[in-house]
């Protein structure tokens, strides 16, 4: 199998993550894992970021896969059902709601900055180091704390389901994959009956 | 003469668990797996030589090997 370029996009995934815990405004880029699936499923109506593109789909196969650090079993069936894909999606967007409420609280000056990353919803990490004062107004460094502390609980979540199942587990309950798969969905009905075969749209 | 049935093995996708992430196309060997429009992996038969790479890839455990008659 031929190396191509994207195959190397673990690198960003890992660089995003080490630099979060030197200066947490780098977050903010983690936003274009928010919208490039979304734009990419909504325009060509394939998973094309996640079948190419996701570094950290990679980063999982790489550490679980090449490293060895994976049970290789096969995960618990309940999780590839749609009543907990979905729950768990709907769940992810409320925790992504709740981030943007809070943000919203400091830019009207209701609470102050809280300079700490929630890891898994629950544990607060002090995390004052990654900040230092800056140009940026409160409400952006607030989001930025929030916005990383997502990014950080899926990628533990991610790593601890890749120790006890396969590799990339994580892929089977990421609410990003969820989601670009439910828009294949929606764009898909119609045109699936009209199909009789098969167009082989290789990637 | 007498026709002889070859039995081969080849990959199948339970295809309403499958979560299309496309972890088994990168695997297969032989460029036997594409995913179907973002929605589930489709096997085709004519390039499936029944490796099972894919099978043991897979991280929602929905393709198995199957017997089928060539
Ligand atoms: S399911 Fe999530 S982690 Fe997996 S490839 Fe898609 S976006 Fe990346
Ligand atoms: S690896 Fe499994 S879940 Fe992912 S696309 Fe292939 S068959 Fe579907
Ligand atoms: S069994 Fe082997 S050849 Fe067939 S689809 Fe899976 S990886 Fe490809």
């Amino acid at each position: 199998m031929k190396k191509h370029r994207y195959d190397y996009l673990w690198i960003f995934s890992l660089v995003y993550l080490i630099l979060g815990f030197f200066n947490i405004l780098f977050a903010w880029i983690g936003l274009l894992c928010f919208f490039i699936p979304l734009f990419l499923s909504i325009v060509t109506g394939t998973k094309l970021y996640c079948n190419r593109y996701c570094g950290r789909g990679r980063l999982f196969s790489l550490i679980g896969g090449k490293l060895g650090l994976s049970r290789k079993k096969d995960i618990p069936p309940f999780v590839r059902k749609p009543w907990f894909r979905y729950g768990f999606l709907i769940f992810f967007l409320t925790m992504f709601f709740l981030m943007l409420w809070n943000t919203w609280l400091v830019f009207s000056d209701a609470r102050s900055l809280k300079e700490v990353v929630t890891v898994l919803w629950t544990f607060k990490v002090p995390w004052h180091w990654a900040y230092r004062g800056s140009i940026f107004p409160d409400w952006a460094v607030q989001f930025a704390f929030g916005f990383y502390s997502i990014m950080l609980t899926s990628t533990v979540l991610g790593l601890i389901t890749m120790i006890f199942f396969k590799p990339r587990s994580w892929c089977v309950y990421c609410p990003m994959g969820t989601m670009t798969q439910l828009i294949c969905r929606l764009k898909s009905k119609g045109g699936m009956k009209r199909r009789t075969d098969f167009d082989r749209n290789r990637i | 003469m007498k026709q002889v049935k070859k039995r081969k093995r080849q990959a199948k996708v339970y295809k309403e668990e499958c979560a299309a992430c496309g972890c088994c196309v990168l695997v297969c060997p032989h460029d036997a797996i594409t995913v179907y429009k973002g929605l589930y992996a489709a096997v085709d038969e004519s390039f499936c030589m029944g490796c099972g790479k894919c099978v043991k890839e897979c991280p929602a455990s929905v393709i198995t090997l199957s017997e089928v008659t060539a």
